[in-house]
């Protein structure tokens, strides 16, 4: 029997993130490395943990080896407490069979038993592809407070974005009456962050009967959500200031480290009182040579600095030697930057080489055709040749030869 | 698959006369270096890294900042169910203010007779280096030796403690020990990191003890030379002995070297410490930042050369801080200008503010002072 915890929260970790193409072509979306020292997941485990939460649930399903190894025992977010913590969940075999999780909604229904070892009072469920810090206990106060079944955290966005969310439209006292999945001429400019709190006596009620039903798509936000608002249940909108993003593209995800660079930006990622928490590497501090120049920049432990360093994001062990140039570019762990090479606005992964005098990406104003111009990515352990050009936009998960 | 036979001992209180203005809240085990560690953590990684995975921490004053780095030994892989990190300071009414190793060995008795492990590997934290001490068991055992010394080979620090220096022969078995030599020139000296069988390090302790002789360098070793087997251990490479305010600046200068940084942190052994989640370090526009070592957590905004910047510095705009050692949380204004400094941790140094120090004598501010 585990002592009971009021709130369990179930992080949904298990999507592909298509659109990041190659940079989640081996990992799971939340295992994206971010900001220079973090992974996407950080976010909300820190979130959680700083919320006093301390049961989480992570659901995962695509390629888990890098987001398990990494969540690992919890350590680095005090989630490996003797009776709670944070759990991996991945799909397993039933009695009457096995299932791969064939929606959000199904990923929660197949681990309600890890919900119920805590008779919780309330689920948070979250995802793994947002940057931004938010007290959940004040939500749940909220929910509390309205004596709700569910709880939709909103944002507001302008107008003319508002379609691209999915919107929510409520009454004067926050109440919800209506959903809109991308709405052509949204009503309001509410948008729906994904993070719902669930009264866990309804949630289970719902998921169960959800599951019953052969036409169901088994999704939180086609689904259940729609469902309990037709039957009449009591759903609120709890609104979010501060900072959010999306970064489940590679252009969102670009902008988002970048607006770390950007003072103006309200996510503080210093703020003693609401750390985010990550594994660290073991490595020196990093050294910046005479021959190096850094201009508004992030910069990690373990790097050597050797070229021109302007507007970007170097994640640790990264190397860039001299005369190599990286402007509005983000290089993640241990890549390397040779002589001479030149890369902007461009996304470099993990352990990738970028070889002599290569160039990859270009600025915006040096492309006459805009449509041809967005950012570059390289896989990671890709070797780039050297003089090799990559194109703007490209997207390489194969190694490209050079001059030798 | 890393696990042997020894048992680690790290001295954390010796050598703290030498490095005073340091060591004035602190122990020697304590004393920040490199940027982002402490003295201690080169040698707890090196044994960590030799699979020495039991290791006693000796201390009798000074250690809180000590406790607070080593915590339950999580960071260097050393809180465990089976051995791990112990924390040994004095205790029981007697023997607790001792003075000399030999007393504190014998305090920690109990400690030796719970141990299972049939030798014990004793070292001070005052020698920065990267060394294998599985390479030292190995030929420790290969000679048949019942105690191994490590050296270094080169002139004798500036100030050492009571210097111990080694004629070796072409076996590398010591012929002769010198304590304090008298002329200045090439030695092999000794840097205090002993191997030695558990049992006769006990026999031996109890024997001093009963004698009165509670020199551990001249009643342990010295007077032992013609009695045991005792071999030297040369210890290649890079490796800086902190004797002086002046060493201390060295060696944390000696970092801006590539080879050096590669050779001492390797990645195969790497140099574990305790963890502190900053984020990365921010350079602002208009900063300079040229031939500096700086950490995480830190925001660069004015110009910094030839420095080491530990975690959470924050440099304001206009500031030139040069050959400094700046430690962790200081806060430096704008429009200051620094030279040869180091600063202990928490400084804050207001605007307009101007220090000069010089290479043989750099100034030195202490913790939490404003300026």
């Amino acid at each position: 029997m585990f002592p009971k915890q009021e709130v369990v929260a179930m992080l949904l970790a298990g999507g592909q993130g298509s659109r990041l193409g190659v940079l989640t072509k081996k990992l799971a979306k939340p295992a994206v490395p971010y900001g220079g020292k973090y992974r996407i997941i950080d976010f909300p485990l820190s979130n959680c943990i700083n919320s006093g939460i301390e049961a989480v649930g992570v659901l995962t399903q695509y390629q888990p080896l890098v987001l398990n190894e990494y969540i690992g025992n919890g350590q680095p977010w005090d989630l490996d407490s003797m009776n709670s913590g944070v759990q991996v969940l991945s799909p397993y075999q039933q009695i009457n069979g096995a299932d791969w999780y064939s929606g959000t909604a199904n990923a929660i229904y197949q681990n309600m038993n890890y919900i119920e070892r805590y008779s919780p009072d309330y689920v948070v469920i979250l995802s793994g592809d947002h940057i931004y810090k938010m007290d959940y206990s004040k939500m749940i106060d909220f929910h509390k407070s309205n004596n709700a079944d569910c709880t939709v955290a909103v944002i507001d966005v302008p107008l003319e974005e508002a379609s691209r969310f999915g919107i929510l439209n409520t009454k004067d006292d926050g109440s919800i009456y209506e959903f809109e999945e991308k709405p052509k001429n949204p009503k309001s400019t509410k948008a729906s962050m994904g993070i719902y709190v669930f009264s866990w006596n309804k949630l289970r009620k719902y998921l169960t009967e959800d599951a019953e039903n052969p036409n169901s798509s088994n999704d939180f936000g086609k689904d259940i959500l729609p469902t309990m608002l037709n039957k009449g249940e009591r759903m609120f909108a709890y609104e979010f200031e501060g900072y959010w993003k999306d970064v489940g593209t590679i252009e969102s995800l670009w902008e988002s480290n970048m607006d770390l660079l950007d003072p103006k930006v309200t996510l503080n990622l210093r703020d003693e009182s609401w750390k985010i928490y990550s594994r660290n590497p073991v490595m020196p501090p990093h050294y910046v040579s005479s021959d190096a120049k850094i201009q508004n920049s992030l910069i990690a432990d373990g790097c050597n600095v050797y070229g021109e360093i302007d507007f970007s994001i170097l994640f640790s062990g990264v190397n860039v030697a001299k005369g190599a140039v990286v402007r509005d570019s983000i290089i993640m762990p241990g890549a390397t930057i040779e002589e001479g090479a030149v890369v902007q606005y461009a996304i470099v992964s993990e352990n990738a080489v970028i070889g002599k005098n290569a160039v990859v990406g270009a600025r915006p104003e040096s492309i006459v055709d805009k449509g041809e111009w967005g950012i570059a990515v390289i896989g990671d352990n890709i070797h780039i040749g050297n003089s090799v050009i990559v194109a703007p936009k490209a997207m390489i998960d194969k190694d490209i030869e050079g001059e030798v | 698959m890393r696990s042997n036979n020894v048992l680690g001992i790290i001295f954390s209180n010796l050598h703290e006369d030498l490095i005073r203005e340091l060591t004035a809240v602190r122990t020697t085990a304590s004393v920040p270096f490199g940027g982002r560690y402490r003295m201690i953590d080169f040698p707890l990684s090196n044994m960590v890294n030799s699979g020495i995975n039991k290791v006693g921490v000796i201390t009798k004053h000074n250690y809180q900042s000590l406790m607070d780095h080593l915590g339950s030994g999580k960071s260097w892989d050393l809180s465990r169910n089976r051995k791990g990190l112990y924390i040994l300071p004095p205790f029981g009414n007697n023997d607790s203010e001792f003075s000399s190793r030999i007393e504190t060995l014998l305090a920690i008795e109990s400690f030796f007779k719970r141990s299972t492990e049939e030798y014990v590997l004793l070292t001070d934290c005052h020698t920065v280096c990267n060394i294998d001490y599985q390479d030292v068991l190995s030929k420790h055992i290969q000679n048949n030796a019942d105690i191994t010394v490590i050296y270094k080979k080169g002139l004798l620090p500036e100030k050492l403690f009571k210097p111990a220096v080694y004629e070796v022969d072409s076996t590398g078995r010591v012929t002769t020990m010198l304590i304090n030599p008298h002329n200045a020139s090439e030695y092999n000296y000794g840097i205090d990191m002993t191997l030695i069988k558990k049992d006769l390090l006990m026999e031996l302790l109890y024997e001093c003890k009963s004698r009165n002789a509670l020199d551990f360098k001249r009643d342990i070793i010295q007077s032992n030379v013609s009695k045991y087997n005792i071999f030297a251990y040369e210890l290649k490479g890079f490796s800086a002995t902190i004797t002086s305010i002046v060493s201390y600046f060295k060696a944390n200068m000696a970092l801006m070297n590539s080879n050096i940084r590669k050779e001492l942190f390797n990645s195969q052994n790497p140099i574990y410490t305790k963890v502190r989640d900053d984020m990365p370090t921010i350079y602002g526009l208009g900063s300079l930042c040229k031939n500096s070592l700086i950490a995480n957590g830190c925001i660069i905004e004015g110009n910094v050369e030839n420095s080491i910047i530990f975690r959470g510095v924050h440099i304001g705009k206009g500031t030139k801080v040069s050959n400094c050692v700046i430690m962790q949380d200081t806060q430096i204004g704008e429009n200051s200008n620094l030279s040869y400094v180091i600063s202990d941790k928490d400084v804050i140094i207001k605007n307009e503010r101007s220090l000069m120090g010089y290479s043989s004598y750099p100034v030195y501010i202490s913790k939490a002072s404003v300026v």
